[in-house]
């Protein structure tokens, strides 16, 4: 049985910052959203420039931009320190002779320091890269590699554990920074003995709109990760997009518990609410749901933006504990990474006082496309209504599951409702990634025409109301992070005892999917205990948090006729599901 | 059973979600989350299985009971008494 609907009052929709959605968006362009920025004083766009210079040189220039919580206690920057901090670190990059395009990385735990270097990079126009700390030493190389790093900002530890063991191998990264005040490691260098010998005073140079400012790495179901390139135009979106679907505004205290080395921390966790001038919440520390919860009460939180699995980890601890502490602060609630359950929807309600609006957005799109909007009803379990600006259609589906594509380029848009199609986004939106970087050829395939093919499969109710149905494809859902089946089985391969690997999403309840890993031993080797254990090791400290948390031993894998392993089926046997169209097996068992 | 049987029985529980970790090296003070490197799903796969194996429930709120060596071994200690 479906959720009952969540009914808005005349109340909430006068509230909100999009008040009348039908009529924004009849009405809405892009030219105008951008007209709520202030633009470069020579013209131009800079997304560091909307995110620190206007508010630092303005009536905000006091207001806290950044609440960092750490293990020694709260950290605050103003939008005026933000700035001169920025500065420091653009003058530094300029000392180190990075230039306009080039890409600066960080790995990083959620602290000042990474805000600086993601700011810093964006006014200098240089290109900013984040990197998930809880990534192993592989999926670094590979990304730096990729990316043509320059210069990678990390800690001692991070780059003792993660990135010594393999800088042998990525010779075009000139420099490492340090944080903190220790020596350096070797081969790397100070970050703050740098930032003390250059002056605090920057002037962001011209940027265009189209110049590339982000390089957000995502997995694909074959191949090796993509670099999306993002541009310096994307703010309209990052801006515009959340002040309708998160109802942000100047003076909010916002908390995004993505983590910024994913695009969502990036677009919405740094960009996005310091255009607005709201007040943006930082915690170093990993979930408990105390402390969660201590968060939004004492730091006064407005607007929250987290994910399903955390909110599915709150829900185990019920409703009593939240209500023991003071959410009276908080005036809407949102959620994006993976489909929201109703129950999480109406869960938010009695624990929060506020219903939950899941979201959808991807890596590829910069910024949310298809949400719950505060002043419209929800249905549970939906992802709600497209952007304004945002133009979707579900196109139908040829054998493969993906949209079918004609000879001439042509697609087929499906209009009856609650018919499942591909989910496409027609071209135009400022944020739109501007290609995968040195793969044309797969940035080219993910457009028929003038739509981009999502790669997500969807249906529409009568009303407009969108639903998630699943992935075209084989990438993996786990906690909210894309993880790519190949980049996974690659590295199983590379232990001795493995010939061949088949890795797949496994269906959690509170993570949505777990990385399960079908293995083909190699003549010789024992499938035992010992060395499943083994193997689980080895996955966990190549590839950090993509690592299988599963493991079995299968020395039949499913092939097509063209050798690969057949995830698909690997999937429909370990659900008990029907095994589909076999005619592509090599050997169906 | 036995305050050294029950340190076993958690040790091999971190093995077997955590097999990259030198548990030789854990002290028995030590906050196991950060020490060991887990996730927040691999802390939820540690609880389970000590949940099977001493037949106890362990609830939410005792995760935080959880956090070493040492409050895990008298936290399911006290369980076991309980019953």
């Amino acid at each position: 049985m479906p959720s009952e609907t969540i009914r808005k009052t005349p109340l909430d929709r006068a509230a909100a910052n999009l008040a009348d959605y039908p009529a924004v968006r009849q009405s809405f362009t892009w030219a105008s959203a951008r007209g709520l920025l202030r633009g470069l004083p020579g013209g131009g766009l800079n997304v560091g420039y909307e995110a620190v210079d206007r508010h630092a040189t303005g009536e905000r220039r006091d207001a806290v931009a950044l609440r960092c919580l750490g293990p020694d206690g709260v950290t605050e920057l103003t939008y005026g320190d933000l700035l001169r901090r920025t500065n420091r670190f653009a003058n530094l990059l300029d000392q180190l002779g990075v230039g306009r395009g080039d890409r600066v990385f960080s790995l990083l735990g959620r602290g000042p320091e990474l805000y600086v270097t993601a700011l810093g990079t964006l006014r200098h126009a240089s290109v900013y890269s984040p990197l998930f700390s809880a990534f192993g030493p592989e999926p670094i190389r590979e990304r730096l590699a990729r990316g043509d790093g320059m210069v990678l900002v990390t800690t001692p530890e991070l780059y003792a554990q993660k990135v010594a063991p393999v800088r042998d191998r990525l010779p075009n990264l000139r420099r490492v920074l340090v944080t903190g005040d220790g020596p350096p490691p070797p081969g790397t260098s100070s970050l703050n003995a740098g930032l003390r010998t250059v002056e605090d005073r920057f002037e962001v140079p011209p940027t265009e709109p189209g110049e590339m400012a982000l390089l957000h790495f995502t997995s694909g179901t074959t191949g090796r990760p993509k670099g999306a390139v993002h541009v310096h135009e994307a703010v309209v979106a990052h801006h515009v997009t959340a002040a309708y679907a998160l109802d942000l505004r100047a003076g909010d205290v916002f908390w995004c518990t993505a983590d910024p080395g994913w695009v969502t921390g990036t677009s919405y966790g740094i960009i996005a609410p310091l255009t607005h001038g709201a007040t943006v919440l930082v915690d170093s520390a990993e979930f408990e749901a105390r402390r969660w919860y201590a968060n939004l009460a004492e730091h006064r939180v407005t607007v929250w933006y987290t994910a399903p699995t955390a909110l599915r980890m709150l829900m185990r601890h019920g409703a009593a504990l939240p209500a023991g502490y003071d959410l009276t602060a908080l005036r809407h609630v949102s959620s994006v990474g993976e489909p929201l359950n109703p129950e999480a929807v109406v869960w938010g309600q009695a624990a929060l006082g506020h219903p939950v609006h899941d979201n959808w957005w991807q890596t590829e799109t910069g910024a949310i496309m298809i949400s719950n909007f505060p002043a419209l009803d929800i249905r549970p379990g939906s992802m709600g209504l497209p952007m304004p600006g945002v133009e979707v259609a579900l196109l139908a589906r040829g054998e493969d599951g993906r949209a079918e594509v004609t000879d001439e380029g042509q697609v087929r848009v499906v209009d009856s409702p609650d018919t499942v199609g591909e989910l496409a986004l027609r071209r135009g939106w400022p944020s739109m990634f501007r290609g995968y970087l040195h793969a044309n050829a797969r940035y080219a395939k993910c457009f028929a025409g003038d739509w981009y093919l999502t790669g997500d499969l969807a249906r529409r109710d009568a009303d407009g109301y969108h639903w998630f149905v699943g992935r075209a494809d084989d990438v993996i859902k786990s906690a909210g992070h894309l993880i790519g089946p190949f980049e996974v089985e690659s590295i199983l391969m590379e232990h001795p005892a493995v010939a061949e690997a088949g890795v797949i999403g496994k269906p959690d309840r509170v993570a949505g999917e777990v990385v399960k890993a079908f293995v083909t031993l190699r003549p010789g080797a024992i499938a035992d205990d010992e060395l499943r254990l083994d193997l689980l090791a080895f996955g966990r400290r190549r590839l950090g948090v993509m690592a299988p948390k599963e493991i079995a031993f299968d020395n039949h894998l499913p092939h097509t006729r063209s050798g690969k392993v057949m995830r698909r089926l690997l999937k429909a046997r370990e659900f008990g599901l029907p095994e589909g169209d076999l005619s592509t097996l090599e050997n169906a068992r | 059973m036995k305050p050294e049987d029950m340190d076993r029985l958690i040790r091999t529980a971190l093995r077997e979600v955590a097999p990259d970790a030198d548990l030789a090296q854990l002290g028995a003070d030590a906050d196991l989350r950060e020490a060991l490197g887990l996730d927040s799903l691999d802390f939820l796969r540690v609880v389970e299985l000590l949940s099977q194996r001493t037949g106890h429930r362990i609830d939410e709120e005792d995760y935080p009971r959880l956090a070493t060596i040492t409050s895990a071994t008298t936290f399911l200690s006290d369980r076991a008494a309980v019953r």
